[in-house]
């Protein structure tokens, strides 16, 4: 010991390479918060208000931008002219840049741009208006970035911590609201209790398979046949307590309706899409990829909670009076759907959860933009007789909102029905077939729920029928051009990938994810 | 060249996109020519890609193109792709440049209506959806098509919807055709299932291979298809909505409900002739006896009508049962070449008819005209064409192909031939009937002066559109008329058309091989499963002197009928004729009555058992929500307890499971 201590320090410590290619769009992301940061620190009195959003919409884009190239590399194949070309890892193999990682950073890098430019006007009308959201989004979504790369369990870990923190601070930021509050502290203390089971999963992986490194992990239970697997065992089921906790899993799920009702509408539009992305696209890495020897052990788990989910998700939300909460229930049935096709742990499972992800990610962006509008200053008056008429009040809300339900519904012509569509036959190809028949059933119970809102925003509301009162309940919703923009863009993508969706599934089928070394 | 092939039915979609955003800006009348040029252009489109074909030799005369996977799901797989082959051009061709043409027309026929660009938006929908229809290179883009051009023909029947009638016609024509596109999608699924494959070339490729397809599966297809292509192209007993669907403005009784969408029940049996060519023989039997019964039944119909409209509509449908007679007799060619010179003289008629409506002030029935010659030369003029090729008098159009169609039932049977002939005679016979009480013999209306001092000059059009209907006319023979010749959009229409009906022959003269340019055209789309004509010339000669003379006889008795008055015309125009034999009547009536009672049932059945199944599964919903609810206590420490209780949860489960 004491030689160990008395020895000059000979070797500096090894630093692992970097392929900074890789890392480009995470490091522009993150960087681009930091610098942020910075700035509006350092020149606070000298920023025009309009500096910030059009940053951070700038920053979201160059993000997607750099991942274009990225894209084209690893989803070719390594060629004589390109031996560089395929899916490659980094930073001693603790970070994966392959089709999978590349298509969430895209996701994320498209989330960020469509929540910056709703949370633009929001902001403005609630008087919270400061750089923190943006920093703290921008942040949260580099953390998904990590975790859809990560190749390492305690890399993902950070990850997954970088994505909450941001979050928990942002559910709380609407500070003159008592309910936001509330919402930011249940999350945070319910999540910290989750984070720490993960936590302990992870130690308890290592401790049965000796390395927290996926590749290494992978190696080892393909070549080792464990006489006692208790502990293996274990570490999955507190790593799946964890990824459950964040895509909003029954029984993991009762932060969620509290959490979005209460939360600042914009920031619940990016919790539902990017930390939900963010959560199964951990859970893919670690249980499909890494854990996919064993799947027969995690498969009827995570069958289980499927069922779960998408009875609880359809069925309690039928009974809910608010839309926030509606919305929150349906978010944790589509948690339900979702964890259908990763139980069905095929390639092709993989590719229809990316394709719900992103087809969900706009339909739900979309649906809070237009609450946000529709629910007016003070974010409070979100119960279904607030927005009831709205589509008579001001009918491009209305049939914008009525487009995101029929999508969430699974109904043709939207990108929502190939979402159910694919992740049902997945699970039937997969011979799931009880489950795919509760998935279809829950669809039908879920329709009630989308129904509801859309019967509300049609045929309610009659006492707003006086034309001065139409007239003021018109003037009192503007669209700003940010939301219209968000409008426009998520309205086009359900409706053009629910007539076409070819090019959408194709590139998810490209994102596969791969275990490489480097 | 296969990129053209896309193009063709871009136009008239660009066309009606730009109308649905712009159309009531551009108004009347910019609405009406920037859709006629849309078609026009599709037409040329046509006309390059037919060239392009031309140009190569007749086994590789074919174009496709694929523009874009459209399903790509598993198994399934359907393209968005088109096919540009013998028939399909040569159906786009007589599409297009018959719409176009009626396009034309229908700036004039449209003027003063407060409607007009959503007329032409829908015309531009139909011609989009009919090219769909044809050159789609899979039956479910047909499908696309065949609903689409539906659609679009409800939509214009009933037009002028303020009118019940009007109205409850499109109703009509949209439930009957309902129970055709059944058959049309039960085939489909057939096909599917049995070939794995709803592309055209995969699927005769499938078909024609040997043990492709099952003789009974064949027969089945054939039958669906049959039942869907009666629908649309109203056999009997699927005729019923046609006739009603003269409600709507005569440009779409011309363009869709004698030219186009009438015939694609023809087209979809000629492009699956593989598949009939394996089904059993009493199939194709089968068509050809409805066809004929058809025929028959609705020239019958024809004599009696006093509408100038049902006259035509109740001819359509008997035309339609010859082109079937041909189908069902293995001569497709002979099928084609009478649709596409039905579609000439047809169109031409209607539009003859149409312009005759508008010069009598929107009254239909006949038994008010008389003597028009005079007002209208041209439209008399060109009528007079259409009726002699209609009339299967030599050299027009008609004689040739339906000379064709009779040969056709000489060869399968000659109980079929004699019936047909029948059929042609009562044609000539009731058109005659048409053309002598509308255009001759003495005027049966007034204009307040003499009826000489008609000069036919082109009248102002302000006396033009207004809202007279037949039954207002009927009921008040004694108003003032004032017929005049039409505007020049829609007069140069009708000489075009009835140059066309004249010649159009020429695409088929039976002298030698080397005449019949048509059959040549068609046959690498037939696979051989044309039948070949074993009659020798001297029996062609022989059944062509017979329809000529059967011409010339109905004709002749028209003649004494209506202008010499020698035969007693009540005796003609019996009631029962009149009525259509009651079958229309006789399906409202059992509709009405114990169809009303079954549907009262099904109500009943929709209502307590099925809904109460629904708002069952609501009750309970609802009641198993309300009582999950109270776990959402809103309490962090309840919420804490779920996470732990579903880890322990999940941890004992695993732990059950290890392995020592």
């Amino acid at each position: 010991m004491l030689n160990i201590l008395a020895q000059p320090p000979t070797d500096a410590i090894p630093t692992p390479d970097v392929a900074w290619s890789g890392l480009m769009p995470l490091l522009i992301l993150s960087g681009g918060a930091v610098l942020l940061l910075t700035i509006v620190s350092l020149a606070k009195d000298f920023i025009p208000r309009w500096f910030t959003p059009i940053y951070t919409v700038l920053i979201g884009i160059a993000t997607g931008v750099a991942a274009i190239p990225l894209w084209l590399r690893v989803t070719d194949t390594p060629s004589a002219a390109d031996p560089n070309n395929g899916p490659f890892a980094t930073l001693d193999s603790s970070f994966g840049v392959d089709g999978f990682s590349v298509f969430f950073t895209m996701l994320f890098a498209a989330v960020v741009v469509l929540v910056a430019l709703l949370a633009n006007d929001y902001l403005r009308r609630e008087d919270i208006d400061g750089p923190e959201f943006y920093v703290l989004m921008m942040l949260s979504a580099s953390g998904g970035i990590v975790m859809a790369s990560a190749n390492d369990l305690i890399v993902m870990f950070l990850g997954l911590e970088i994505l909450s923190i941001a979050v928990y601070v942002m559910a709380a930021m609407h500070s003159r609201r008592i309910e936001s509050q509330e919402a930011g502290m249940k999350y945070f203390v319910l999540g910290a209790l989750s984070s720490a089971v993960f936590l302990y999963g992870i130690a308890l992986t290592y401790g049965a398979t000796g390395s927290t490194n996926l590749v290494e992990i992978r190696e080892f239970l393909s070549n080792v046949i464990l006489l006692n697997d208790a502990l293996l065992l274990a570490g999955f089921a507190l790593l799946l307590v964890g990824f459950g906790f964040k895509v909003a899993a029954v029984p993991f799920h009762s932060w969620t309706p509290d959490v979005y009702q209460g939360a600042p509408t914009p920031v619940v539009g990016f919790m539902a899409s990017a930390v939900k992305a963010a959560a199964f696209a951990g859970m893919l890495r670690v249980f499909w990829l890494t854990f996919g020897s064993y799947r027969t052990d995690w498969q009827p788990v995570i069958y289980g909670l499927a069922i779960a989910t998408l009875l609880v998700g359809s069925f309690v939300a039928i009974v809910q009076t608010d839309v926030k909460r509606m919305l929150a229930y349906s978010s944790i049935s589509h948690a339900g759907y979702l964890l259908v096709g990763v139980q069905a742990a095929t390639n092709e499972g993989t590719a229809t959860v990316l394709f719900y992800l992103a087809a969900y990610a706009f339909m739900v962006i979309g649906s809070f933009t237009v609450i946000t509008l529709a629910t007016g200053p003070g974010d409070a008056k979100t119960s279904l007789t607030d927005i009831a008429g709205l589509a008579r009040t001001r009918p491009v809300l209305g049939i914008a909102l009525t487009v995101f339900l029929l999508g969430q519904a699974g109904v043709p012509f939207t990108s929502g029905f190939f979402a159910k569509f694919y992740v049902i036959s997945a699970a039937a190809d997969a011979n799931s077939y009880g489950l795919a028949i509760v998935a279809m059933l829950a669809a039908v119970v879920a329709a009630f729920l989308y129904l509801r809102i859309m019967m509300a925003i049609w045929l309610d509301g009659d006492e707003v029928a006086d034309p001065t009162e139409l007239a003021a309940a018109k003037a009192g919703i503007p669209v700003p051009w940010g939301a219209a923009v968000v409008l426009v863009v998520t309205v086009g993508f359900t409706l053009v990938f629910g007539l076409w969706p070819e090019p959408m599934i194709e590139m998810a089928r490209d994102a596969v994810p791969a275990l490489a070394i480097g | 060249m296969e990129h053209l092939l896309w193009v063709i039915p871009a136009f008239p979609l660009v066309g009606f996109l730009t109308l649905m955003v712009a159309g009531r800006r551009m108004g009347e009348p910019m609405a009406g020519w920037f859709a006629t040029s849309m078609v026009g252009g599709a037409f040329a489109a046509t006309a390059a890609v037919f060239f392009g074909l031309l140009g190569r030799d007749t086994g590789e005369r074919v174009y496709e193109f694929t523009l874009f996977e459209w399903l790509p799901s598993g198994e399934f797989s359907v393209s968005f792709g088109f096919l540009g082959d013998p028939l399909s051009i040569a159906m786009a061709l007589f599409i297009t440049g018959i719409s176009t043409l009626i396009h034309l027309y229908a700036i004039g026929y449209m003027h003063g209506d407060p409607n007009f660009s959503k007329f032409f938006l829908y015309l531009n929908m139909f011609v989009f959806s009919m090219l769909m229809l044809v050159m789609g290179d899979n039956m479910l883009l047909t499908f696309l098509g065949w609903e689409g051009v539906g659609a679009c023909s409800y939509f214009l029947i009933s037009f002028w919807f303020g009118d019940e009638a009007n109205a409850s016609a499109g109703k009509k024509a949209f439930v009957t055709n309902r129970v055709g596109d059944f058959g049309f999608m039960l085939a489909m699924f057939l096909v599917f299932f049995t070939v794995g494959s709803l592309n055209y070339s995969d699927m005769f490729l499938s078909v024609m291979s040997p043990d492709g397809i099952a003789e009974s599966t064949a027969t089945a297809i054939v039958v669906l298809l049959f039942v869907g292509a009666a629908g649309k192209s109203a056999q009997f007993p699927l005729y019923l909505w046609l006739p009603d669907a003269m409600a709507g403005p005569t440009p779409v009784s011309a363009l869709i409900h004698a030219a186009t969408m009438v015939t694609s029940g023809v087209y979809l049996l000629t492009r699956m002739n593989p598949v009939i060519a394996e089904s059993a023989n009493w199939a194709p039997d089968m068509i050809a006896w409805i066809g004929l019964f058809t025929a028959l039944f609705a020239a019958t119909i024809a004599v009696a009508q006093n509408d100038i409209k049902k006259v035509l509509a109740y001819s359509t449908v008997s035309q339609l049962g010859f082109m079937f007679v041909a189908v069902g007799s293995g001569l497709y060619v002979a099928a084609i070449f009478h649709m596409i010179t039905h579609a000439f003289f047809k169109a031409l008629l209607f539009l003859g008819a149409g312009s005759v409506i508008h010069g009598m002030d929107d009254d239909q029935d006949m038994r008010h005209y008389g003597a028009l010659s005079k007002a209208m030369p041209i439209t008399a003029a060109t009528f007079i064409v259409g009726w002699l090729a209609i009339s299967g008098v030599p050299p027009f159009s008609g004689f040739w192909s339906k000379d064709e169609v009779l040969l056709a039932a000489y060869e399968n049977n000659f109980v079929l031939w004699l019936l047909l002939l029948l059929a042609a005679i009562m044609t000539a016979f009731y058109m005659s009937r048409l053309v002598f009480m509308t255009f001759f013999g003495e005027a049966r209306w007034s204009d307040g002066h003499d009826a000489e001092a008609v000069d036919g000059e082109i009248a102002a059009a302000e006396d033009a559109d207004d809202d007279a209907t037949v039954e207002a006319a009927a009921e008040a023979p004694s108003r003032e008329y004032h017929p005049h010749e039409s505007p020049w959009q829609m007069w140069v229409p009708l000489v075009a058309l009835a140059g066309l009906a004249a010649v159009g022959g020429v695409l088929n003269l039976p002298f030698s091989h080397d005449t019949k340019l048509l059959e040549k055209w068609l046959e690498p789309i037939l696979f051989g499963n044309e039948v070949h004509i074993t009659a020798s010339t001297g029996t062609k000669w022989l059944l062509a002197i017979f329809a000529i003379v059967g011409g010339v006889v109905g004709i002749g008795l028209a003649a004494a009928a209506y202008l010499r008055k020698r035969i007693d015309t009540k005796a003609i125009e019996a009631p029962i004729l009149a009525q259509g034999w009651m079958y229309d009547k006789a399906v409202t009536d059992f509709m009405g009555g114990p169809g009303r009672r079954m549907f009262d049932a099904a109500t009943w059945f929709d209502a307590n058992i099925i809904d109460g199944a629904v708002k069952g599964t609501a009750r309970i919903t609802t009641t198993v929500g309300s009582r999950l609810r109270l776990a959402q206590t809103g309490l962090v420490r309840t919420y804490a307890l779920g996470v732990v209780v579903g880890t322990v949860i999940l941890v004992t489960y695993f732990v059950a499971r290890m392995s020592f």
